[in-house]
């Protein structure tokens, strides 16, 4: 089964990037969607605090439009989305990225 | 940051290790609460890392008895109202065993009510999970016990002229040493509630409301499941430490939520436990 893997590296929308951004670490997360899993409900999009997730335009095989990943800069970690979901279809991974 | 295709070997979902995923996808309707509520326990299950082969699940008949055919646990799928006796059973003799009663409204409190008060009563060790979608969802969305007042089912066209059962209050009442009730919208607080429910002694009891746009949703012209999401965001007030009798739920009112009793009596297996240790010890107790 197919499955859409987006990466964000958790950061803010500074208006330019910190001088230490290098060496502090930071959040990085990774979210994968399986399509054909979802049936739809729109749980995932209406309640993401960050609006990360759009209904996507394409049908999966089951006739339903599965989430799509719109904004994976903005996705904070907090798997809302991966444990609202009543198919199971998300998972959101995070680490702590520190620099070497 | 781009897309990538990848196997699903790759990343698996938390909850894959607990699931008979031969058998799914569930069949549960789209925007259906209990998929939900089904995660919440397993996160929480992972989360207490209780060894996988010392979890029991039992459920009696209903969308919400499916669960048992779904975990990867001990499992009993029993008849309709009997989970709590299977269970009971299951605990006494097997005391080592997380058992775990997984179950909706209509099986727990309509056809089995009389053995949820009773083991309320008897503060025997088990976690009870009722999923409460205020009707007999997988039979056609009839009245049950928990209907709120005034609410449409295919039984009551023109509104439930009944009153609903108060689930806090009446096992609080019957003797639970632990109660709380979230929505499905609460899955973080519902999670933690399940953890803190399992390592009590005793009957502890979770209430969870969840949508059913199917049985609920369409008489009462709700619409689909998110717009029951959306409710339970506007309308719920976590009231915790709230005496249960003030707890009640009316129909398209607001949801009081939170954890109402959580208190410490001997439970039914610590009395056992005494039991046999005074029994073996002080010789009258002795037979012939
Ligand atoms: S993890 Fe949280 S912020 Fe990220 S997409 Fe899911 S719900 Fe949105
Ligand atoms: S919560 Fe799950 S089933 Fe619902 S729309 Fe999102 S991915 Fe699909
Ligand atoms: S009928 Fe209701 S409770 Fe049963 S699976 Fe459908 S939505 Fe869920």
């Amino acid at each position: 089964m197919a499955a859409n893997t987006f990466s964000g590296n958790g950061s803010f929308p500074f208006w330019r990037e910190p001088l230490d951004a290098q060496q502090i670490p930071h959040l990085s997360t990774s979210i994968t969607i399986f399509p054909d899993l979802c049936k739809g409900c729109g749980y995932c999009v209406e309640f993401c605090p960050a609006q990360v997730l759009a209904t996507s335009d394409r049908l999966n095989a089951k006739g339903y439009h599965p989430p799509e990943v719109v904004k994976p800069e903005a996705c904070t970690g907090c798997q809302f989305c991966m444990r609202v979901c009543p198919e199971y279809a998300i998972i959101v991974e995070k680490k702590l990225e520190v620099p070497t | 940051m781009g897309t990538q295709t990848v196997t699903p070997q790759a990343v698996q979902h938390p909850y894959t290790r607990y699931l008979r995923t031969d058998r799914l996808p569930h069949i549960w309707c789209p925007g259906c609460g209990i998929g939900i509520a089904m995660g919440a326990f397993l996160a929480a299950v992972d989360e207490l890392g209780i060894p996988q082969e010392k979890v029991a699940v039992v459920s009696g008949i209903g969308c919400t008895g499916r669960v048992a055919g779904y975990v990867k646990f001990d499992s009993y799928h029993t008849t309709h109202g009997r989970p709590i006796p299977f269970a009971t059973g299951l605990k006494i003799a097997r005391p080592e065993m997380t058992v775990v009663v997984f179950s909706g409204d209509g099986d727990l409190v309509s056809i089995g009510g009389n053995h949820l008060i009773h083991a309320a009563r008897r503060n025997i060790d088990l976690t009870v999970i009722c999923v409460n979608n205020f009707n007999y969802g997988m039979t056609g969305g009839q009245m049950g016990p928990t209907t709120p007042h005034r609410a449409r089912t295919t039984t009551t066209p023109y509104g439930n002229l009944e009153f609903p059962f108060n689930l806090p209050y009446l096992v609080a009442a019957a003797g639970a040493v632990y109660v709380a009730r979230w929505t499905v919208l609460h899955v973080f607080h519902l999670r933690e509630s399940i953890k803190e429910a399992l390592q009590r002694r005793g009957f502890s009891f979770i209430e969870v409301v969840s949508p059913c746009p199917v049985g609920f949703g369409r008489p009462n012209k709700i619409g689909e499941g998110l717009e029951e999401m959306r409710f339970y965001r506007e309308h719920a007030l976590i009231q915790n430490g709230l005496h249960p009798k003030d707890a009640a739920l009316s129909f398209r009112d607001r949801i009081v939520v939170g954890k109402f009793v959580d208190e410490a009596r001997p439970s039914f297996l610590q009395v056992l436990e005494d039991h046999f240790r005074n029994a073996s010890r002080d010789p009258s107790h002795r037979e012939g």
